[in-house]
């Protein structure tokens, strides 16, 4: 399904849509707030996407590197080159150590490797411990925003969904209550899992470690209680130096929510005693994105979703309108890269505002790179309505006499055609929209009859 | 050809000009670290307390298994840690040294000796850390420039008790770790 119809969708409930709207900007003010804190902030942003630049520019060595220390220190580390090849060593993994149950802290990377249905398959069970991502897993729904899974939900749709899978009260929508209910629940699952698996921030070559970042402390309730620890992560989350990550943690968590830091940032270099770590290192694209001249700075993308919560559109059409694991406009241009068809809509869900890359704190150029990708898919589709009507005013505006009949034309259709005609479903800009009224004369016509 | 080489090979056939890596540049910070220390855990909803309301707290009989790994302060009531974390999900109160603190957001560094085992500071349902406040830094450039690249197998800033606001942005304290995070500062 196409952005649009499904932004269509999320619009028919005005009120929740109002509400969405207004929640997701509280966040992106909270952002403006911390970020003005700190004097040194584009100085911040400046290095670190010079920082991720430098990265991208040699990462093979990075990522040998990378390998050579994790494993000096203990860490197991696998090579994945998609999402079936990780899945795969996920499920090896599990079948050594005779797991049938796992606990799982919050992992974009396992969302797109379609992880937990494939391991549900083979009879996993699949807890996901973020509680935003406990609530969508309970309703059987994606995340619709990577930092905030449940944003779509409302605490009454909480409680109802609590009720039925917690028994709590019926009615209570206490997110005090609620939480402290899924705080129980999730430590018996912690409790009794051998394997926990979570995403990774950042990994660092220097030191063959990597960290992960949390603010409810669930992944390491997960890791520090299991026996073995998976960590999963895309080849892009390196960072060179111990020393980069004080740029990097400065401007996640105040990007993310407006925090000046996350609450847990867990450094993992070995294994306590007796346990494992294994670290899976993921492509799945991300090497033909790095083709990609135009859009390979997509992947200095470190996952703080602060283009989600600015941009106009995300906000007024929610993170399923998209489609893609990851939504927003930063997934509107690293999902074309996955499967331009499939999400050849997706580019053109923005106003081009620049919002995006204005708060993007490693200075993706998020927005021209939207541009791009509608360069690349109209070329490759051939033709589009926009396209059309623009040669038609080409003629128009070269032709006097043809602008001068269209006008007179355009005024009289306008007064007297049906709405059905005018506001039909080619024409995107007539959907809540109403036009001006339609003035009785050109300005020509009013100049020669006053001003001559 | 593994997927090692793969992915490598389709790296190295770009060939890639190297981008320069940036310097690290040094920035200022408070002047008044304590200071600002305390307002910035203030903001993250951990409070600071005296040695002397610590030694109320655990004698208070509010918190029935204490555990205390703090060299800073020393003969609190405490137990032999045993082997598998799991054994301490009836822990109430945590009480361990924090090697540095970060003013700007109040993150406190933690290393393997501190914790003793590494499910401590997070499976426990209060927690609090010792600080010395000779320890306190400005930013977190400064913090890594003190940590070095000094080998433990873990390591963790803490900046607060456990939160979460998924549920309608509304902010609850205690989601799976400590439902409350006191500092200490000697």
């Amino acid at each position: 399904m196409s952005h649009p119809s499904q932004a269509a969708n999320f619009l028919k409930d005005e009120k929740r849509a109002h509400w969405h709207d207004e929640t997701l900007w509280f966040v992106r003010e909270k952002r403006d707030i911390a970020s003005k804190n700190i004097p040194e902030w584009e100085e911040l942003r400046k290095l670190a996407s010079g920082i991720k630049d430098h990265v991208l520019s040699k990462l093979d060595y990075y990522l040998e590197e990378l390998e050579q220390k994790a494993s000096a220190n203990g860490i197991k580390v696998h090579w994945a080159k998609d999402a079936e090849e990780h899945n795969e060593i996920v499920w090896s993994i599990l079948k050594e150590k005779k797991c049938k149950a796992i606990v799982k802290s919050k992992s974009i990377l396992t969302e797109e490797c379609h992880l937990n249905p494939y391991l549900e398959k083979r009879g996993v069970e699949v807890v996901d411990t973020d509680l935003g991502e406990r609530i969508v897993q309970f309703l059987k729904q994606p995340p619709s925003h990577i930092v905030l899974p449940a944003i779509h939900l409302k605490k009454g749709d909480i409680s109802e969904i609590f009720h039925e899978k917690l028994q709590t009260e019926k009615g209570n929508e206490d997110p005090v209550y609620l939480t402290h209910a899924a705080r129980k629940h999730l430590r018996d699952k912690f409790m009794a899992a051998k394997v926990a698996i979570t995403g990774v921030n950042f990994a660092i070559p220097e030191t063959g470690e990597f960290v992960v970042c949390t603010n409810e402390g669930n992944a390491d309730m997960g890791v520090h209680l299991a026996d073995v620890h998976i960590a999963c992560m895309g080849i892009e989350k390196i960072i060179p130096r111990r020393a980069d990550l004080g740029i990097f943690l400065r401007l996640l968590a105040r990007s993310a929510t407006g925090q000046s830091i996350t609450n847990y940032n867990s450094h993992f270099r070995s294994p306590a005693p007796g346990k494992e770590i294994h670290l899976i290192l993921v492509d799945n694209g991300r090497t033909k994105q790095l083709k990609r001249e135009k859009f390979k700075n997509s992947l200095k993308c470190i996952r703080c979703g602060a283009c989600m919560n600015t941009c106009p559109i995300y906000r007024r059409s929610g993170g399923y309108s998209y489609g893609s694991t990851v939504p927003g406009p930063i997934g509107s241009i690293l999902s074309p890269g996955i499967d331009v068809k499939k999400y050849s809509t997706l580019p053109f869900a923005s106003t081009l505002c620049g919002s995006c890359s204005d708060v993007c704190p490693v200075k993706i150029n998020i927005h021209e790179q939207l541009y791009e990708w509608r360069q690349e898919i109209t070329k490759a589709q051939g033709w589009s309505t926009k396209g059309l009507s623009m040669k038609m005013a080409n003629g128009i505006f070269t032709s006097p006499l043809a602008y001068k009949i269209s006008g007179k034309l355009l005024r009289a259709s306008l007064k007297n055609l049906p709405k059905s005609v005018i506001y039909n479903p080619l024409n995107a800009w007539g959907k809540n929209r109403d036009l001006p009224e339609v003035p009785k004369e050109s300005f020509k016509e009013w100049y020669l009859k006053n001003r001559s | 050809m593994s997927s090692k080489e793969s992915i490598l090979s389709s790296i190295r056939e770009l060939n890639q000009v190297e981008k320069p890596l940036p310097d690290l540049p040094h920035f200022e910070s408070a002047q008044d670290l304590v200071g600002t220390f305390q307002q910035s855990l203030q903001n993250n909803k951990g409070s600071v307390i005296s040695a002397l309301d610590l030694t109320d707290l655990v004698n208070s009989g509010a918190f029935p298994k204490v555990f205390s790994g703090s060299k800073l302060i020393p003969d609190l009531k405490t137990f032999e840690l045993p082997e598998r974390g799991t054994d301490l999900n009836d822990l109430d109160l945590a009480i361990i040294d924090g090697q540095l603190g970060v003013s700007e957001n109040a993150a406190i560094w933690l290393e393997d000796e501190n914790l003793g085992l590494r499910a401590v500071p997070f499976i426990t349902q209060h927690l609090v850390i010792v600080l010395e406040k000779s320890k306190i830094v400005g930013n977190m450039h400064e913090a890594y420039s003190l940590i070095g690249l000094h080998h433990s197998g873990f390591g963790v800033f803490i900046a607060g008790p456990s939160k979460t606001a998924d549920i309608e942005q509304s902010l609850v304290i205690g989601a799976h770790g400590a439902k409350s995070l006191r500092v200490v500062l000697v």
